[in-house]
């Protein structure tokens, strides 16, 4: 069983403090080539940059389960698009990022992590409709200082560092940092009875691309994408009950049975429930609807795929801290790892 | 000069909301000790430090107020660990989803928090979907379980901006609470340069209240210290993204010299042929009617006090991301030390109407 306490909760905020943007992951892809050589059989880094990395299972009887595990290495930001002097520079966001989320914060930029500010027109000196106007990305600038420098190209997101508070993690990318990190202490402890094909892939946040084609490297006889999915379990504004919440925070590991990118394999709902039942690790259902995980596209390659998606759950996504329960991160791995130890080639006979 | 920027960042790290301002004050009240004859504390709770002149009988003084409150936002509900707040003083609110908070909770321990923006699914349908949102829909979450949180906060606790300082290119710095804390380290640097200086006048440095919400401190410390002259010291609209029109001067190339009915024309002029002299860069600001700062209470304080205006120019007021540049800070301290040992005993005498 993987132990789960300080050593992952530093690799988890190493993931989340390093800055990798959809088409430029290079910081995460390290440190997951660094974790993982010792205990894959075979890794390789593919034409997008997926890190695809191979552990058969060590069982000498018995027919094994091919299983894609897949997490995604890219975190929403932003991307330098003009240079308009004096250490303002014109952006896009990569990725679905609320512009609301982005007026007053703090940015780095660039490989070197260039510090800047998001700023705009004071209040003081708007007329009365705009200060409640939002200000869309283009109206927005990355301020880096009067002699700040960037290049055109180079990459950002917001300056947030990791904290643990309590009972929660405060950070950036949770969305999908903790899948990464769950990943990769799957991986060291594959059990024996399965081939795990360890995906770490890249460009989901625009469109499931590295996903695409880790599926069809691996040709897997089924896959688990691991991401982190809205909590929207605020209070309602008008005191009613909150029917839209998605997830919630501390109910453990969501299970997916539909999204906005795919319908679910309900052989492989119902088994990671029955885990859960069986071994008294919380759990809950993901509320159908909306969002998309890496499954979307997992589904579709080759001859199709059977596949769930199972996310950590987090608040504030795509906004420069999430937050979510250190219990449910547990519980997640937990419910993963003991999942793997009981696929047998008979979950996948029947749909 | 000595580097002021140590000072400024510790105070933009501290709290001092409006209303409640003595966390800061106790720092302002710490670095300006050695630098003083005196420090005291007003009724209200604005900080006084006294530097004596070396006049003869009774010397005249001059008022340097530096406002040390800063916006921020109160507790006004608790609703399932979730904090419902309102503000305090001029909040941009298109600025605060997303923003990093402090919420200074009632049983004494500082807690961490992010200022959400609840999905459209939980707020009225009256509301266009994708606006900024007001205040009142905006809730903080501390990361804290309900039962935590109903044991440590409670309505009426502050919450502030609480992203670290920046030190960005170009010598500058950015963060919350600029405004006008940038002003009180223009004052420090003020009383370093009047170590080495003689003055004749007495200097009274104040750290005021309540300025961002009702002048309070600007009031009642000009009522009470009576100086003959009074200088307002705050930000002015830097140019920079959004920000171009007449209200507004480039950042880092000086300070500014605001005139206009709520200065006095005869201190006006005088702070700028010392300026001029001195080859310390300014700009003329102006203001048709009131200024927004404390000069506009002191003016008409008991039967009116001879006013000035100094300015630095500021990015993104009222942002948890205002920028100054550390040069305009020294600038101002600088020009302010000047003025001081350049008054002679009978300079009010002096003051003329043309």
């Amino acid at each position: 069983m993987p132990t789960f306490g300080n050593a992952q909760l530093k690799l988890l905020e190493k993931l989340c403090n390093v800055i990798a943007v959809s088409g430029d992951e290079g910081e995460v892809r390290k440190i997951v080539l660094e974790e993982i050589k010792p205990y894959a059989d075979e890794v390789k880094v593919d034409a997008l940059g997926n890190v695809l990395a191979s552990r058969q299972g060590r069982a000498r009887s018995g027919k094994r389960t091919r299983v894609m595990l897949d997490a995604h290495m890219d975190e929403v930001g932003f991307m330098i698009v003009a240079d308009d002097g004096e250490g303002v520079y014109r952006f896009e966001t990569v990725g679905g990022i609320d512009a609301r989320h982005l007026l007053g914060k703090q940015v780095y930029v660039g490989k070197e992590r260039t510090p800047g500010v998001i700023g705009g027109k004071p209040i003081h000196l708007m007329d009365s409709g705009e200060r409640l106007r939002k200000v869309p990305v283009d109206g927005l600038r990355i301020d880096l200082g009067l002699t700040g420098k960037a290049k055109v190209g180079d990459r950002g997101s917001f300056a947030t560092k990791f904290r643990r508070v309590g009972p929660s993690i405060l950070s950036k990318s949770i969305d999908d940092r903790i899948g990464v990190a769950t990943l990769i202490e799957l991986l060291k402890h594959a059990p024996a009875n399965v081939d795990v094909c360890a995906a770490f892939t890249v460009q989901e946040e625009i469109g499931l691309r590295g996903a695409k084609v880790a599926a069809q490297y691996f040709n897997p006889d089924m896959a688990i994408a691991i991401d982190s999915t809205p909590a929207n379990d605020l209070p309602s504004h008008e005191g009613n009950e909150n029917i839209a919440y998605n997830t919630k925070l501390g109910l453990g590991p969501a299970i997916y049975i539909a999204d906005g990118s795919t319908l679910h394999d309900p052989r492989l709902v119902r088994f990671l429930s029955e885990v859960g039942d069986a071994e008294n690790i919380p759990y809950q259902f993901r509320q159908p609807g909306g969002g998309g995980t890496d499954s979307g596209a997992i589904q579709k390659a080759l001859a199709g795929i059977p596949t769930v998606s199972v996310s950590v759950p987090h608040r504030y996504t795509h906004s420069p801290i999430s937050i979510s329960r250190v219990d449910d991160w547990k519980n997640t791995l937990a419910l993963l790892h003991t999942a793997l130890k009981k696929i047998t080639p008979a979950l996948l006979a029947t749909r | 000069m000595t580097d002021i920027l140590p000072f400024l960042k510790s105070i933009i790290s501290i709290s001092g909301v409006s209303g409640h301002e003595a966390p800061v004050a106790k720092l302002i009240a710490e670095k300006w000790r050695p630098l003083v004859d005196e420090v005291t504390t007003s009724r209200v709770g604005s900080l006084h430090g006294l530097k004596k002149g070396t006049g003869n009988g009774k010397r005249p003084s001059i008022m340097i107020a530096t406002h040390m409150d800063a916006i921020g936002m109160m507790v006004s509900k608790v609703e399932d660990g979730f904090l419902h707040i309102t503000n305090v003083g001029g909040i941009d609110v298109r600025v605060l989803p997303g923003a990093q908070v402090t919420v200074h909770a009632n049983n004494g321990e500082e807690l961490p928090g992010v200022i959400a923006m609840p999905s459209a699914k939980l707020l009225p349908e009256s509301l266009t979907a994708g606006e900024v949102l007001d205040i009142n829909y905006l809730l903080i979450d501390t990361g804290l379980t309900p039962r935590e949180v109903e044991k440590k906060v409670r309505v009426g606790d502050l919450v502030s901006f609480a992203n670290e300082p920046m030190e960005l290119a170009g010598e500058i710095i950015s963060g919350h609470t600029l405004d006008n804390r940038a002003s009180v380290a223009a004052l420090t640097v003020c009383l370093e340069e009047l170590q080495g200086k003689s003055h004749v006048w007495d200097v009274w440095a104040v750290a005021t209240v309540q300025e961002e919400t009702s002048y309070l401190g600007a009031y009642t410390s000009a009522y009470d210290l009576r100086p003959q002259i009074a200088i307002a010291v705050d930000g002015t609209f830097a140019k920079g993204p959004g920000a171009n029109g007449w209200q507004t001067h480039n950042m880092g190339k000086g300070i500014g010299l605001c005139m206009g009915p709520n200065m006095h024309p005869f201190v006006h002029k005088k702070l700028t042929e010392l300026a001029d002299k001195l080859e310390i860069p300014w700009f003329l600001d102006v203001t048709t009617a009131a200024s927004g700062t404390d000069a506009y209470p002191m003016q008409v304080s008991a039967e009116g006090i001879p006013t000035a205006l100094l300015e630095y120019p500021l990015r993104y007021m009222h942002t948890p991301v205002e920028m100054v540049s550390v040069k305009d800070i020294q600038r101002a301290g600088r020009l302010l030390a000047e003025f001081i040992a350049s008054l002679e005993a009978d300079f009010v005498e002096k003051i003329i109407w043309e």
